[in-house]
């Protein structure tokens, strides 16, 4: 049974850190601010999701069942914050990119930074 | 493994610091700064050091962070060329003079290390808590910590005399000029009840496990800023008489607590015999307050109109 586990929690947990090396990359590489927010996102989002969901059998084990709850409030208050700063941010890259070039209201200047 | 892992927040953390060192954008530098708090506080968990750092993160990194994002803000390029290359070397020297002589102190370190740590466990029942920091902040250093409290009153004052005269107990400008914007007022509606329990629960949790009044208080601060700039709660007035009283309850409340002590138990901040606890708490809730209020003032800055 623990075997299983581990299992789990091993092909789990990898899969959630492939999403942060992507979105890492996403991140450095990407061309411009809204497509960056895009990959970071990505990596909040599912890659933490994955890394609680393989670690709750570990914590269930270890420590009973409210330390995975606490896990799983993290994950949430993640969504919640990363979903919402991303928004803000996202506003902020977009005015800036439409005011620099009004020709191209969907893309902002590319490798770029707006204006803080 | 364990080594591998403190050997890489070793190197991020020497990573991140020559990166704030390094010159270039402000604004990229204080967001390395904020990163090197929030590796430092790794460190401290890896060094079984929690209480270090929750208050590394949440004051070191998260409030001083905001300060400075805001410093970054206002004068946005401070130009390299006009500090010349011996400042430079100058400043390099002194570094690697500090880096130096805490390497010899530490490295001479009798084995082992001279530590209170023993008498602090052998005296900590009679203060009635389990968290032997807190014990240490309130009770056999509380010294150190009403002075730490002082300081932070002083800080603010500071900050509150850059104030020109005609804005004078007027209002901070708010942290964020834009219109209240949808995602922010969501964020702060459901964040902030639920960051304002995760506060208090830090304050209240710190008798006993890692937490206390400056990391409670820090959170809390947090809060109070992000209703604030969603536009939830207005920018309070620093003229007024009941947040200058919050800004003063816990400095005083201590300085009270201890001046009492002088009478009912013979020594300064001496707690009387049998309501250590109860003391304890009455100004541990004190100085919360003021922490949590002086904290978020801090951020805000004096009242002055500040550039968008």
């Amino acid at each position: 049974m623990t075997l299983v586990l581990d299992i789990f929690t091993v092909v789990l947990v990898a899969a959630g850190l492939l999403f942060f090396i992507v979105g890492t990359v996403g991140l450095l590489r990407l061309p411009d601010p809204l497509a960056r927010l895009h990959a970071l996102t990505k990596a909040d989002n599912i890659g933490l999701g994955l890394l609680v969901l393989g670690l709750v059998p570990q914590a269930v084990v270890a420590g009973g069942g409210l330390e995975a709850v606490k896990m799983v409030a993290i994950w949430l208050l993640v969504q919640l914050s990363s979903g919402a700063v991303s928004q803000l941010m996202g506003d902020v890259a977009y005015h800036a990119a439409m005011t620099a070039d009004p020709a191209a209201p969907d893309r902002s200047a590319h490798g770029e930074e707006p204006a803080p | 493994m364990s080594l591998l892992l403190d050997a890489i927040l070793a190197l991020l953390v020497l990573a991140a610091a020559v990166r704030v060192a390094a010159g270039g954008d402000g604004f990229a530098r204080v967001v390395a700064f904020m990163g090197v708090g929030l590796l430092l506080g790794l460190i401290w968990v890896r060094l079984a050091a929690v209480d270090v750092a929750l208050t590394e993160v949440a004051v070191g990194s998260g409030i001083t962070g905001l300060v400075l994002l805001q410093a970054a803000a206002d004068a946005p390029l401070t130009r390299e060329r006009e500090v010349g290359l011996l400042y430079h070397l100058c400043a390099g020297m002194v570094g690697l003079v500090v880096f130096a002589a805490l390497a010899v102190v530490v490295l001479l370190l009798p084995d082992p290390a001279p530590s209170l740590a023993p008498d602090v466990v052998r005296a900590l029942p009679a203060t009635d808590l389990g968290n032997p920091v807190t014990g240490v902040l309130l009770v056999f250093r509380a010294l150190d910590t009403l002075l730490e409290t002082m300081v932070l009153l002083v800080a603010l004052i500071g900050v509150w005399s850059l104030s020109p005269d005609r804005h004078w107990r007027r209002a901070p400008a708010p942290l964020w000029p834009a219109p209240p914007s949808g995602a922010l007022d969501f964020l702060a509606r459901v964040l902030v009840p639920i960051g304002a329990l995760v506060g208090i629960y830090m304050f209240w949790a710190g008798a006993d496990v890692p937490g206390g009044a400056f990391q409670g208080g820090a959170v809390l601060a947090a809060m109070a800023l992000m209703a604030m700039m969603a536009g939830l709660s207005p920018v309070p007035a620093i003229g007024g008489a009941g947040l200058r009283l919050a800004v003063l309850a816990g400095p005083f409340a201590f300085l009270g607590v201890g001046i009492a002590g002088w009478f009912l138990a013979g020594a300064f901040l001496d707690y009387p015999e049998g309501f250590e606890k109860t003391v304890i708490i009455a100004v541990e809730v004190a100085i919360t307050v003021s922490i949590a209020v002086t904290l978020a003032l801090l951020v805000l800055g004096p009242p002055m109109g500040r550039k968008a």
